[in-house]
């Protein structure tokens, strides 16, 4: 669209800006404040300089989650970007199926963390769950709360059920704007199927992935709400991801200085990540 | 009356149009023709206020406008994709600028319905856009434009995307109907063909500069060099490097082409000679027209004209002849250049001598 | 290469046609040569992209069967047919290179390699294409991508034909002339069967050697350029090709005489027209003579457009068009004469014969 002048605009994101600026700015300049100060209460600060964020480096707690959460990251990314580019490939491209598919696909979008969370956590009980007892009853033995790999396949499971969605219906848009000369010049020059995916809808689809990519690996980078209501944290700390740790740390153990420091670590983290993906996905675009 | 004085556009180091000076009266049409990417359409969102100039002032019958925004402008414009509110009906599109000027309903109908009185809408006014054909629905992107009764019109190639004829039917009106407004018209096109049937004056555009501006019959039969006499020229301007010495065009010391009298003051020396394609004709032309021969490469027929692209030496050359002439390939004839109408250029580009 | 034969085709895009107008395109039965190069040419809706898209076997017929070289392939698939088409708008596969673009219909059918890089050298070569043979597609010009959507159809030496759709809409004037002009050659050179989709009678008749005119799903006239231009079968035809179009003015018939208002025009035929059908002449504007003698006109507006004038003018109460040469004078008191070998008779619209 055109570009146009207009001073009202400003006006318009003024509360946003207000907003972002209460609920994010403010509160993130207080983290760092309290990441270089140590506190015991009464409002009085003593300096601590870099202390915290050596002591969080240091800490085996810290490198275990960091590494659960990239193992668990790179886990929802290799299901579900393939799993949602095959589920767009094959959803219809006009009729009623459209609107259909669509709904259904936007449904689990809907649902709030904290209920998917719930739901599976009732879902996947040996004793009352109907997951939980149909796999039971195959004779698989299955318990999220005890066995750790229980755990983590609930919750891989879980996120794909949600978030798959996302991706399908991002490429689904990407799909859809192909014009329809693109598939019959394909059939003309005797593509193969295989073909057609690699050298026309792939590289039509490249810009939407390299979005459902960044925001399935910051979502998922920062997951806390399922993890905390399925399994809390366990068994033992086997499903403790560093957001997971970050509150344990904060409200549980009123570590403040620790938290503020991990809290910050963990920003730039995700922060170098998506800049390092968005960086290779777009050069190569560009090379392409 | 709008005036660009030294404009210029610069996008991110590149430049997309040169200094330019350009002054359009009211209640003139302008065509500005040029090629894809020759600055026709940056030239109009500066003309409109869409973008801002990297130097250079805009004014408005005297007033700098530079940096007013479009809003502040009283332009209206048309594009090459039909832009129509898709969930208005046709009036309600028409009446679009006046009801967002707040004008009483009373005048809106009438405005609406002279409008597509003129363009032919009428039937069509309880329809939505995209039930209607490419044509219609352009014309109510016109008609739009005519009720904002704004100073300033602008249109970008508002005909490419319509069928040949429907081009011709709007073409033959889309004058009349902008003379009676008093504003300025700006109509943007890649074909040659188009200017001339539209008339008015022509800027042709290369390369973000424009390169000549006056009436349009005049461009075309005078172009001050070989870019606009290119530019300006459908089929293409037929063109070779010769050497003038005295009376005569010589390639490589063998006379061509007897120098005609408008060309007689041209010094003698090396220049391109340039000719449009029904100056080359199998017959001697008027006692006047030097033969030459040529290798034939592929003839088009047009039914009444036929096309003959032919080689002579390097140079590549269309024949435009009346009637059929279905000419083998490879095969060598004799046709005559009418001299009266040759074009030459000087080293530099620039057309030198007379015209006829 | 393959003689198509169009075997009673008709085609409706609903379910259950119940009348002749739900027909998108109505009856067509015709026999096309091997190696000829044929233009369907119509306004937009006139059915000649279905038409086209049953050749290609994109759409099946509601009814009827197509045939190549004798062989049903009604229900074969686009594959299965071995045919080119070229779109529109360049189809090309962006990551990969020129070379690669042009190799792949050769690779998907396992043709041997060494075959491949002769046959897309060959094709680079003619397409001059050569610089970019190494560079991904992307970033291409709009016309060398066209270039690769050619090559990509006449990279395959066994194709039954080649359907082109529109390929020069987004290209620029003065590249459509070489790039047609190449196409003509090719089908020159090879033979290729071809057929070819545009609503620009130019690019029609200058591409055919047989035009099909098509009118509301259906073909008016099949014809050579030069039939269509001096007797066009349908007023339509009059008016659609030629640019301005037919003057078509009613007449009355009595014998070999046409009386047009108080105009008394002399045939040198005797036209044979039923009782009470609605009687037309059409004379071409290429073929009224202005001067000084015949029957009176008033001249309402002179249009130079450059290689001719095109002269809008009342004759006997009716708006008629004259095209004049470049150097014709216009006299003061205008008369015009028609070129009686060139005067069509139409009854209810369509061309009538001699009396037998």
């Amino acid at each position: 669209m055109e570009k146009t002048w207009n001073n009202k605009a400003w006006f318009m994101v003024l509360p946003v800006l207000v907003l972002v600026a209460f609920s994010a700015v403010i509160p993130l300049m207080t983290v760092v404040n309290y990441s270089v100060q140590d506190t015991f209460g009464n409002n009085e600060f003593f300096w601590a300089g870099t202390d915290w964020f050596l002591e969080v480096l240091e800490s085996d707690r810290f490198w275990d989650a960091l590494t659960r959460n990239l193992i668990f990251s790179a886990i929802i990314l290799a299901i579900e970007i393939p799993l949602g580019i095959v589920i767009a490939l094959n959803m219809p491209k006009k009729g009623i199926g459209v609107p259909i598919c669509l709904v259904l696909m936007a449904l689990p979008l809907l649902i709030p963390w904290n209920v998917v969370g719930t739901i599976w956590q009732v879902f996947g009980r040996v004793d009352i769950g109907l997951l939980g007892r149909a796999v039971a009853s195959l004779g698989i033995n299955y318990n999220y709360v005890q066995n750790p790999i229980d755990a983590w396949v609930t919750l891989i499971i879980m996120d794909v059920w949600h978030w798959t969605s996302l991706v399908v219906l991002l490429c689904y848009a990407g799909l859809v704007s192909i014009p329809d000369a693109y598939y019959q010049a394909a059939k003309i020059d005797g593509a193969s199927r295989w073909s057609v995916f690699r050298y026309i809808q792939l590289p039509k689809m490249k810009r939407v992935l390299l979005i459902a990519f960044l925001l399935r690996f910051m979502d998922s980078f920062m997951i806390y709400t399922e993890p905390f209501v399925v399994t809390g944290g366990g068994p033992g700390n086997s499903t403790t991801f560093l957001s997971i740790d970050l509150v344990k740390m904060a409200i549980g153990q009123f570590d403040l200085g620790p938290a503020a420091a991990l809290s910050i670590i963990y920003f730039l983290i995700i922060l170098l990540l998506s800049w390092i993906f968005y960086t290779v996905m777009t050069t190569s675009d560009a090379q392409g | 009356m709008l005036e660009m004085k030294n404009i210029s556009k610069v996008v991110g180091g590149e430049t997309h149009i040169h200094p330019t000076d350009l002054a359009l009266e009211r209640g003139s049409l302008n065509v500005l023709l040029g090629p894809t990417l020759s600055g026709k359409t940056s030239l109009m969102r500066l003309m409109a206020g869409l973008d801002k100039p990297a130097s250079g002032s805009i004014h408005f019958d005297g007033a700098d406008v530079t940096g007013l925004p479009v809003q502040k402008r009283s332009v209206a414009m048309v594009y090459q994709q039909f832009i129509n509110y898709p969930a208005m009906t046709v009036y309600e599109n028409i009446a679009s600028p006046m009801r967002i000027r707040g004008a009483d309903s009373a005048a809106i109908d009438r405005e609406v319905r002279k409008a597509a009185d003129l363009l032919k809408l009428a039937p069509y006014l309880d329809r939505t856009p995209l039930n209607l054909s490419g044509g219609q629905q352009q014309r109510t992107a016109l008609a739009r434009a005519i009720v904002k009764n704004a100073d300033l019109v602008l249109l970008d190639e508002p005909l490419a995307n319509l069928d040949y004829k429907l081009r011709e039917e709007l073409r033959e009106e889309l004058p009349k109907i902008f003379a009676a407004s008093g504003a300025i018209f700006v109509y943007a096109t890649t074909e040659p063909s188009e200017a001339l049937l539209l008339g008015g004056n022509t800027a042709t555009l290369s390369e973000g500069r424009i390169t000549q501006f006056g009436r349009t019959i005049d461009v075309y039969r005078r172009p001050v060099d070989i870019v606009t006499a290119r530019t300006f020229a459908d089929p293409p301007l037929n063109t070779i490097g010769l050497v003038k010495a005295g009376s005569h065009f010589t390639l490589e010391g063998k006379p061509v082409l007897s120098v005609p009298a408008h060309l007689a003051a041209v010094a003698d020396g090396p220049c391109t000679v340039a000719f449009q394609p029904h100056h080359l004709s199998f017959d001697r032309p008027n006692g006047s027209g030097d033969p030459l021969t040529v290798k034939t490469a592929i003839s088009e027929i047009t039914g009444s004209e036929s096309f003959i692209h032919v080689g002579f030496a390097d140079a590549r050359w269309v024949m435009l002849a009346p009637g059929i002439h279905d000419i083998e390939p490879d095969a060598t004839l004799e046709v005559f250049v009418d001299t009266r109408h040759l074009m030459a250029f000087g080293p530099d580009g620039r057309a030198v001598g007379g015209t006829a | 290469m393959a003689r198509i034969d169009l075997d009673h085709i008709r085609h409706a895009y609903g379910a259950k046609p119940k009348s002749e107008a739900d027909y998108a395109l109505k009856e067509v039965h015709h026999e096309w040569n091997d190696g000829g190069a044929y233009a369907l040419l119509g306004p937009s809706g006139c059915g000649k992209t279905t038409l086209l898209n049953i050749i290609s076997g994109l759409i099946n017929p509601s009814e009827g069967r197509i045939l190549f070289d004798g062989t049903d392939v009604t229900h074969l698939t686009t594959q299965q047919r071995n045919i080119a088409q070229v779109f529109q708008f360049p189809v090309i596969y962006d990551t990969m290179t020129v070379y690669d673009n042009l190799a792949f219909p050769l690779r998907n059918r396992r043709v041997p390699e060494a075959e491949v890089d002769r046959r897309v050298k060959e094709i680079i070569e003619m397409t001059g294409l050569g610089g970019w043979a190494k560079k991904t597609a992307r970033g291409l010009t709009a016309d060398q991508k066209q270039k690769i959507s050619l090559g990509r159809g006449l990279v395959r030496s066994d194709v039954s034909a080649i359907l082109f759709d529109e390929p020069l809409t987004v290209i620029d004037p003065e590249m459509k002339w070489v790039l047609r002009s190449q196409i003509k050659r090719l089908h020159k050179q090879f033979g290729f069967t071809m057929v070819y989709v545009t609503h620009d009678q130019t690019e029609a008749l200058t591409f055919a050697d047989k035009v099909v005119v098509m009118y509301d799903g259906q073909i008016v006239q099949i014809g050579t350029p030069a039939e269509l231009f001096e007797r066009p079968r349908h007023t339509f035809v009059g008016y659609f090709i030629g640019s301005p179009g037919m003057n078509v003015l009613p007449a009355e018939i009595d014998g070999a005489r046409a009386a047009i208002g108080d105009q008394s025009i002399g045939l040198n035929f005797q036209p044979k027209i039923e009782a009470g059908a609605k009687t037309e002449l059409g004379i071409r504007p290429e073929f009224i003579s202005l001067g000084r003698e015949g029957m009176p006109v008033a001249i309402t507006k002179v249009e130079d457009i450059g290689r001719h004038k095109i002269v809008r003018a009342r004759f006997a109460d009716r708006l008629i068009s004259i095209v004049v040469d470049e150097d014709g004078e216009i006299p003061a008191e205008p008369r015009v004469t028609f070129d009686p070998k060139a005067i069509n008779i139409y009854a209810d619209s369509w061309r009538v014969g001699e009396e037998a």
